[in-house]
């Protein structure tokens, strides 16, 4: 029994802070969608309205069609899994999975059989008797997936779950999380600030900014495609060239740079070009070399680094200074000059930015 | 391992436990004395000044009245105190910060001050009733503990654990009883015991309230004295520890987290 989740328009406030602006999300059924961004981009707070913690100062939030905007918090009937774990300290882990179940009415076996049976898919079952204190910190998050799942939600929400374990944990842990969601294809809302982790268990990742939603794609697109300079910088697009074209010759255009430098751009390999535009790649985007007459950004070379695939050097441009990457077998040294070659494959154009 | 203690250090401490000690001796000692006076070490044992409190009723009604009050007051500031400290936890960023404050003026202000103030503005201007004028001033007295104690627990209590709760179908009121109360326990307990023994203990507040007919022990006590220098005074002191102890051993023992999480 799992459902959609459909936030339409929702504006919200702290104060008279605008936290939320006009935020609109569509999560289908069974999906696993993350909300990425830095603290303060509104995404824990996304989070709150849906549970119900917080309300909206407008729009609606809707869930398998049902409103839930002014429903008071216990009959959202919505899993959540906190950052600090959250158990009932008082309670034995038995009785923390078994305290959801109690509130629907379900006791004695049915309610035995079922805390049971999500402890040992959490593998806990030998610690059913425990106090939460005496658990380790991944055990705890255990007991709280289960406490959430047992319920059988519609929709389960994680609020940064994994941050206050250790590093090799964490990706044990959200394996788990996402082999367990999938099983039981419950919709998922998952917030973190981590981008590897949400781009490794989402289905899609909206990337937050701002109270606003900068894009929501799959993480490949994400990854590869960034819809605007936000997202871009974001994925570790080192390379950001505003430009403006000059010239127009059917799929051939000529832009120029600051600082003067023109390059020649195929629209056949690079899409549709407006007339101004950023540049957007990574370093491996921007190719390096010294072979004359060639057509490209022309740059000192600055540090050279190894990555083991490639050489990477900091490069200055009357543009400002760029990163880019150039071959094992032709290592240039620090001065040298040379040119960037924009690699199509790897580059993306941009709307400019607007003025700030 | 053994530690080897500076014999300096050794001596201080014994003279500070002889000074947590010493006086309780003293009136335990003075207690028991046959003589008609107060006097220490005692001359003779007798239990029969421990008799005389119960013979003279001034003393018999004053312990009822005292007991009295103090459940009375405490169970006041309590069903107060706690709603308050939660509130001041919970919404403490929300909340202006001259609030908390509030909650302890009543320690702030000499107990002097807060009596006389009592008598002029509620007990004489409403002409309330006496053991009414006590409760009141009682709980007022109380309340700071109450309030104070049951914070400092609620400080290390993580707010999330209620949204667990209600996220998982309990509302918030339930909530409130099943999931808070029980994790700040050792704290209700605390101020239970706190606000009891102050309640009890008290003077200043007292010797404005108290009138014809109804009086604390206390007051009863510094009565007594004035006519009598027997060692009565001293065992009613010894009563009133023997009391101060039971009811905390009784709270830890019985009420605690049961009559406290129902």
């Amino acid at each position: 029994m799992t459902q959609n989740l459909s936030i339409q328009n929702i504006t919200a406030h702290y104060g008279s802070t605008k936290v939320l602006e006009n935020l609109s999300l569509e999560i289908a059924e069974g999906e696993l969608v993350s909300l990425l961004g830095a603290s303060g981009c509104g995404k824990t707070t996304t989070l709150r309205l849906v549970a119900g913690f917080l309300e909206p100062t407008s729009g609606t939030i809707e869930l398998g069609g049902k409103d839930l905007t002014r429903l008071p918090a216990h009959q959202r009937n919505i899993g959540l899994v906190f950052q600090n774990y959250a158990l009932f300290p008082h309670l034995s882990v038995a009785e923390n999975v078994a305290f959801g179940l109690k509130q629907r009415g379900i006791s004695g076996d049915a309610k035995t059989k079922r805390v049971t049976a999500m402890l040992e898919r959490v593998g806990l079952d030998h610690l059913a008797t425990r106090l939460p204190g005496a658990l380790s910190g991944g055990q705890k998050q255990r007991v709280a997936l289960a406490r959430a799942l047992v319920i059988e939600p519609p929709l389960l929400m994680f609020d940064e779950p994994l941050s206050n374990l250790d590093a090799k944990l964490r990706v044990d842990m959200r394996v788990e999380i996402r082999k367990l969601q999938q099983a039981n294809g419950t919709t998922s809302v998952y917030v973190t600030h981590d981008q590897e982790e949400a781009f490794s268990i989402s289905d899609r990742v909206a990337i937050m900014h701002a109270g606003r939603v900068m894009q929501l794609d799959t993480p490949e697109v994400l990854y590869q495609r960034p819809a605007n300079a936000f997202v871009a910088r974001f994925v570790g697009f080192e390379n950001l060239i505003p430009m403006s074209v000059t010239a127009r010759d059917g799929a051939i255009v000529t832009a120029q740079m600051t600082g003067g430098a023109k390059l020649t751009l195929s629209q056949d390999d690079f899409g549709p070009i407006p007339d101004s535009f950023i540049l957007a790649c990574r370093a491996d985007g921007l190719a390096v070399t010294d072979t004359a007459g060639t057509d490209g950004i022309p740059t000192m070379l600055g540090l050279r680094t190894y990555l083991g695939r490639a050489y990477q050097y900091q490069c200055e441009t009357a543009a400002g200074p760029l990163i880019a990457n150039g071959p094992l077998t032709r290592p240039l040294e620090t001065g040298a000059t040379a040119k960037l070659v924009p690699v199509p494959e790897q580059c993306t154009i941009l709307a400019p930015e607007p003025a700030a | 391992m053994t530690t080897k203690l500076h014999p300096a250090l050794i001596a201080f401490t014994a003279l500070v436990f002889v000074f947590l000690i010493g006086p309780l001796i003293i009136v335990v000692g003075a207690a028991l004395s046959d003589t008609t006076y107060l006097t220490f070490p005692p001359q003779g044992l007798s239990l029969r000044w421990f008799e005389n409190i119960f013979a003279i009723s001034a003393f018999r009604r004053t312990i009822l009245t005292s007991l009295q009050i103090a459940f009375l007051s405490t169970f006041i500031a309590l069903l107060i105190g706690i709603p308050a400290a939660y509130a001041l936890n919970r919404y403490r960023i929300q909340l202006p910060g001259w609030l908390s404050t509030l909650f302890v003026l009543p320690i702030l202000v000499p107990e002097l001050v807060l009596g006389f103030s009592l008598l002029k503005n509620v007990a004489v201007q409403f002409n309330a009733p006496i053991y009414l004028s006590l409760v009141v001033g009682h709980s007022l007295l109380v309340l700071p503990y109450v309030v104070r104690v049951i914070s400092a627990s609620l400080a290390s209590f993580d707010f999330s654990i209620e949204e667990a709760a209600i996220s998982l179908g309990s509302p918030p009121l339930k909530t409130f009883f099943t999931i808070l109360l029980p994790n700040v326990r050792s704290g209700v307990i605390a101020a239970f015991i706190l606000s009891f023994i102050t309640s009890i203990n008290d003077v200043s507040i007292s010797i404005f309230l108290t009138g014809p007919g109804i009086s604390t022990l206390p007051i009863q006590i510094l009565a007594h004295m004035e006519q009598f220098f027997d060692p009565t005074v001293a065992s009613v002191s010894v009563l009133l520890m023997a009391l101060t102890v039971a009811v905390m051993a009784i709270v830890e023992r019985t009420l605690g987290l049961t009559f406290l999480a129902k």
